[in-house]
């Protein structure tokens, strides 16, 4: 049995959405090098709807491919439809992740919240605090 | 597809495979059995033992077969432990780069009350005599240093360290999994006392590995049962295996020299080339080295993804990265050789055999730096490398 899935080595050997967005709306970046995975999630937003999303990841073949699918799951998706968006969802539609590697979907949803959050800070719009967790306490880290 | 992954393990020898299949067919007797068929599997045992002697230059006698080269390490310390212990001695000297069958049963012993004292190993990824004398105290039982690291392929001097351990009077155990068949072995030049090696890393089949025992040194068993291996080690001997290790390290120690020419030829291309691509940094010394050790930190990229990418393009590796190792630390070697973590997950490991090719090699040189750019393309590592955002290290 291979590591991954198909879906994964597809997402991993042709990522959607690579590179970056000049002027973005919104940038999340999540995770550090000390671990060995870093995301980093570009938006642009209008009227509420994410029209563009691109992502940059040191990281695993399955932190590529989670964030690669990740950036799929939200294009064209309302803010709201993206922030519904859960670590468990980007498992199941990449097919499944090795059980040490399902960190990688945390990092995914992680980075979607990141970048809104950013979005929202830099428009003064008013959120819940609470549905925004900050690196110290994301679940990937504590996962392995 | 090559294979560049001989540190993990290697193809089994077609004379390794010649001598174990007449004993996985008609030679299937159990050496303890009296009955013709018993006995010559006996012999075959004896014979085996006679050859992996003569390739360490020591008495058959002074042989224990074992499950591996784990299990081999296992038995070492644990029996010089218990020596130490009778004698009221419970001080370990070691490394800090030793493999896990080393540092684990270590860590077990200090639960026991043992007190470890791990050698750094500097950015070349070794110790010296000096530093093992400088360590060794009264109650020192034992020395436990690896001949050959396994990741960064340093070689350790084990001849010197065992000098100081015989003056000393403490005894000296070598992990030589990675040398054996690959390196000059012998325990008496070399002043060792207990030597463990396994044989898939020499072609040989996986499975099975060997103690060497200097005579006189109690033997602990790890496993009760039989009175197989003078009873140190129970069960009935895995006949083929064995059989096929010495084969496989009769093969590997008479062509020796000759591979190790050719590997080092070719381990010193590919360090050339993986040198020029930016920001990366070899591990380990560039000229102590095992013959087909090729250990490299790229900045920037993590290890995982460089290695499905190089699986797809056909060559097999590895790497320390985290990932690889399913825990959050990058590999305590590189660690301790001063790598910080961010560059250790970068890390690409390329182990030869006598095998590789030239085109192997112009192979691996034309895709590794590919696959690097195309990584860091895709890293915001890299980017706030090259922004200035993050200082490069390498």
């Amino acid at each position: 049995m291979a590591l991954y899935t198909e879906t994964v080595m597809d997402h991993f050997m042709n990522p959607r959405n690579v590179g970056e967005i000049e002027n973005p709306d919104g940038v999340g970046e999540v995770g550090n090098a000390k671990c060995g995975d870093i995301m980093k999630m570009y938006l642009k937003i209008e009227n509420g709807v994410i029209v563009d999303v691109k992502f940059e990841t040191f990281g695993c073949g399955s932190a590529i491919a989670s964030s690669s699918m990740a950036t799929e799951m939200i294009k064209g998706k309302t803010i709201e439809e993206a922030l519904a968006v859960t670590n468990k969802q980007v498992v199941e539609a990449l097919g499944g992740l090795p059980a040490h590697k399902l960190h990688c979907s945390v990092l995914a949803e992680e980075s979607i919240k990141a970048a809104v959050k950013d979005y929202y800070d830099k428009n003064g719009i008013e959120y819940d605090h609470s549905r925004f967790p900050d690196c110290e306490n994301c679940a990937a880290c504590h996962m392995v | 597809m090559i294979y560049v992954d001989n540190a993990a393990t290697t193809r089994m020898s077609q004379t390794a495979l010649d001598a174990m299949l007449p004993f996985l067919t008609e030679g299937y007797g159990n050496p303890s059995s009296l009955h013709s068929v018993g006995q010559a599997a006996a012999e075959a045992l004896q014979k085996a033992r006679e050859t992996v002697a003569a390739c360490l230059n020591c008495a058959p006698r002074e042989i224990i077969f074992t499950s591996g080269g784990s299990e081999a390490d296992n038995q070492a310390i644990i029996s010089a432990a218990a020596i130490g212990a009778r004698k009221g001695k419970k001080h370990i000297v070691s490394t800090a780069f030793e493999h896990h069958a080393v540092l684990h049963t270590l860590q077990k012993l200090q639960k026991q009350g043992f007190e470890i004292e791990l050698l750094p190993v500097g950015s070349a990824g070794t110790v010296t005599a000096e530093q093992v004398k400088k360590a060794i105290r009264d109650d020192t039982c034992l020395v436990t240093v690896m001949f050959a690291n396994n990741e960064i392929g340093s070689i350790l001097p084990v001849a010197e360290i065992g000098a100081v351990c015989r003056e000393k009077g403490v005894l000296f155990h070598t992990d030589a999994v990675q040398a054996v068949g690959h390196l000059p072995i012998d325990v008496q030049a070399q002043n060792v006392d207990l030597l463990s090696l396994s044989a898939h890393k020499f072609h040989g089949p996986k499975g099975v590995g060997a103690l060497f025992v200097k005579n006189g040194v109690p033997i602990t068993p790890l496993i009760e049962g039989g009175a197989q291996e003078r009873g140190k080690r129970a069960g009935t001997e895995n006949v083929p295996a064995i059989v096929g290790m010495a084969a496989a390290l009769k093969e590997a120690v008479e062509a020796l020299a000759e591979n190790a020419k050719k590997m080092t030829a070719l381990r010193d291309q590919l360090i050339d080339g993986l040198a020029r691509i930016p920001h990366s940094a070899l591990n380990g010394d560039a000229v102590n080295r095992l013959p087909g050790n090729v250990n490299f930190c790229f900045e920037g990229i993590e290890g995982e993804s460089l290695l499905l990418l190089l699986d797809a393009k056909g060559i097999c590796a590895s790497s320390g990265s985290a990932c690889t190792s399913g825990s959050l630390d990058p590999s305590h070697v590189l660690l301790a050789i001063g790598r910080p973590h961010e560059v250790a997950h970068g890390s690409l490991r390329l182990s030869l055999c006598e095998a590789n090719t030239q085109e192997d090699v112009d192979y691996i040189l034309t895709e590794v730096p590919k696959i690097v750019e195309r990584l860091r393309d895709l890293s915001p590592v890299w980017h706030d490398l090259t922004n200035g955002k993050r200082a490069f290290i390498l």
